[in-house]
């Protein structure tokens, strides 16, 4: 099809698609917000205003660069920083989306839509009708990054929509590891993200995708993702909520195309204030000797909800899968609703399993803990940290220990 | 070093002591022998400050410090270290964690493996606190946090229960050096064993013993002596004494 065509069908699908409420989650009505300037673009992130630096190294952001094989920045809507670190340039690159466009326009009829549909609801809809941005990141064939890409979206401005579409292609035999961080500027006090990511895994690559999100009370969030495995491939997805928002919801979908492919899903969630989290995961295998996993952590605290969903679906009879869904409820106006479903689609021999699990923070804990000199809130902070066990993430030390940290100190303020 | 005065204690609304007095002066060992379910237990947590024993009656001195009414990590900041029978898991904080935090941070992670490594327990540091171990190595992992808290006063809950002979020795050793069994002069820790079994006190020397039976203590005195009388004639026997 030629790209012209395809684009104009995708448009045609969303316009459709406009007031197609999503299936969870508060409906938002988009009209009351609005698309923001254009900023400038930095020469480095050194250079970015030192508020927006401290916002962004708590998302995980290392705005040294040094740790880092190369970096997107995102300031509202526009990119502001792109680049790939000097000794790692041939192994990967890293443009905004726009740019990878004008570069590569077959992408449009590879990569656009090809996960998810642009007409799943008015989010998505919305995403391809409107101006956005994003990045394009692609890891190159049989490369190995060894070090983290990271990519940050901002937000500034007060009242706006940020709408992003990203495409992550790991060509065969590649491996990386990408940590994107999303934060808002302390003034902003309310807008919405509306995020599409695209990852594509092909034969025998792998990727460990992890997403901090560091948004504020009123602010809506929509990221809609959704990843394809070919043949071998590997995807580790994790997601970090340790802050108050007013809303995120969010189900991504692997498809396990290929034989011998993996998903795995990590969530660590805590519920803080109003937030209103709606977040799962979906795999669907397909191909043969496909498996996954899907394990979420959930603390609800204060008046938040979390609905923590989790579905695995097997179309092909050799597959396995595993979800694991635990929570534990901190106060007497939170709650935690756990939904974890499990669909054999004619395959007998599909082997799907789920344990979930509600409960109290145990007060034999805490006190075993308190006659060791522990006081009773330090001691709960250290199970609740405990619970998040940072490690399901498999990541590599230095950012395991930061979002060690990160999780330490929610349990700790939270009390 | 603990002064009990006429203390009841119930658990649930249901008195389980009744009136016990007892007195441990520095650096004594004293045996609490009993049949199960006399309140042995109960008196440690009572002591230890668990709030579900309730102090009806009677008051606890510690030091010189009435802790009757204290919290349970303040009396173990003042010095009284429990070494649970039956100690809950805790997923997600590691052992060497709590070793740290009942130092009260002065020890450091390798003054900490030096104690592991005595106790054969390095591999565990880094694992959740009693997470498949054994029932031997639960014992030694109490130790350890024990060794690493330095309390004044121990309390060990039945140190012997489910370790097998050669652990039990290993066992014995240690609690004598955690009571400094082997000083002469100038000791200073305290303890109070208790003991339904009895084998420790083949390995660990103690100066009193007592029998606690149906929530009163109605007996007391040498306890090699104690024990001899109750392997001959069981516990009814020291109900004649009282």
């Amino acid at each position: 099809m030629q790209l012209k065509e395809t684009m104009k069908e995708f448009k045609e699908k969303a316009k459709r698609a406009e007031n197609k409420t999503a299936l969870y989650g508060e409906d938002i009505d988009l009209s009351i917000y609005s698309l923001p300037q254009e900023e400038e673009n930095i020469s480095s992130l050194s250079s970015l205003p030192v508020e927006l630096q401290e916002i962004a190294k708590s998302s995980g952001i290392d705005v040294q660069e040094k740790e880092r094989s190369g970096s997107y920045i995102q300031l509202d809507q526009s990119t502001i920083y792109s680049r790939v670190n000097e000794i790692y340039k041939g192994q990967l690159e890293i443009i905004s989306i726009n740019d990878a466009l004008l570069k590569y326009p077959e992408i449009a009829n590879e990569y656009f839509w090809k996960t998810l549909p642009v007409d799943q609801d008015k989010y998505t809809a919305f995403s391809e009708l409107h101006s956005k941005n994003g990045y394009f990141i692609r890891v190159f064939k049989g490369q190995h990054v060894e070090i983290p890409i990271q990519a940050c979206l901002l937000l500034k401005e007060n009242s706006s929509v940020q709408n992003v579409h990203n495409i992550i292609i790991m060509e065969e035999g590649s491996s990386a590891q990408i940590i994107t961080g999303c934060a808002v500027h302390p003034k902003v006090d309310e807008g919405i993200h509306i995020g599409i990511s695209e990852f594509f895994i092909k034969n025998g690559a792998m990727l460990t995708f992890t997403m901090i999100h560091n948004w504020s009370e009123n602010f809506h969030v929509r990221p809609r993702s959704g990843a394809i495995v070919d043949d071998n491939g590997k995807f580790i997805n994790n997601y970090v909520l340790l802050k108050p928002v007013k809303s995120v919801q969010m189900f991504p979908i692997a498809t396990l195309k290929g034989d011998n492919s993996h998903a795995k899903f990590n969530s660590l969630m805590y519920g803080l204030k109003n937030s209103k989290i709606d977040v799962g995961s979906k795999i669907v295998l397909s191909g043969n000797n496909s498996s996954g996993e899907a394990i979420s952590r959930a603390i609800a605290n204060e008046s938040s909800i979390i609905n923590a969903r989790g579905s695995l679906v097997s179309v092909n009879n050799n597959t396995r899968a595993h979800l694991d869904c635990r929570g534990i409820l901190l106060s007497e106006k939170a709650i935690i609703y756990a939904v974890p479903e499990l669909l054999a689609d004619g395959t007998p021999k599909a082997d799907l399993s789920h344990e979930a699990a509600i409960g109290p923070i145990s007060d034999e804990e805490v006190e075993y803990l308190m006659s060791r000199g522990v006081s009773r809130d330090d001691a709960i902070s250290l199970i609740t940290s405990g619970f998040m066990d940072v490690k399901i993430l498999g990541l590599p030390d230095q950012l395991e220990n930061y979002i060690n940290e990160l999780v330490k100190l929610t349990a700790k303020e939270s009390l | 070093m603990l002064k009990i005065e006429n203390l009841s204690v119930s658990v649930e609304d249901k008195p389980i002591l009744k009136d016990i007095n007892l007195e441990i002066g520095d650096g004594e060992t004293h045996i609490l022998l009993g049949p199960n379910g006399g309140g042995k237990t109960t008196l440690l947590l009572a002591i230890m400050g668990l709030p579900k024993y309730k102090v009806t009656n009677g008051r606890i001195i510690f030091r010189g410090t009435d802790i009757t009414n204290m919290p349970i990590n303040e009396r173990s900041k003042l010095g009284i270290g429990l070494m649970f029978q039956k100690p809950p898991k805790v997923t997600g904080v590691k052992l060497f964690q709590i070793c740290e935090l009942t130092s009260g941070k002065k020890l450091k992670f390798e003054e900490i493996e030096k104690f592991s490594e005595k106790l054969n327990l390095r591999e565990h540091l880094k694992r959740d606190i009693n997470d498949g171990f054994s029932g031997g190595e639960i014992k030694r992992s109490e130790l350890l946090q024990i060794l690493c808290q330095n309390p004044s006063l121990v309390l060990l809950d039945e140190p012997e229960s489910g370790v097998d002979l050669d652990n039990l020795s290993v066992i014995g050793e240690l609690i004598n050096e955690l009571l400094e069994k082997d000083k002469v002069k100038g000791r200073i820790r305290s303890g109070l064993i208790v003991t339904h079994l009895g084998y420790i006190l083949n390995f660990v020397n103690s100066d009193k013993g007592h029998v606690l039976m149906d929530g009163k203590i109605i007996c007391s005195g040498n306890p090699r002596d104690l024990f001899e009388e109750i392997k001959k004639h069981g516990f009814e026997r020291c109900k004649e004494c009282n």
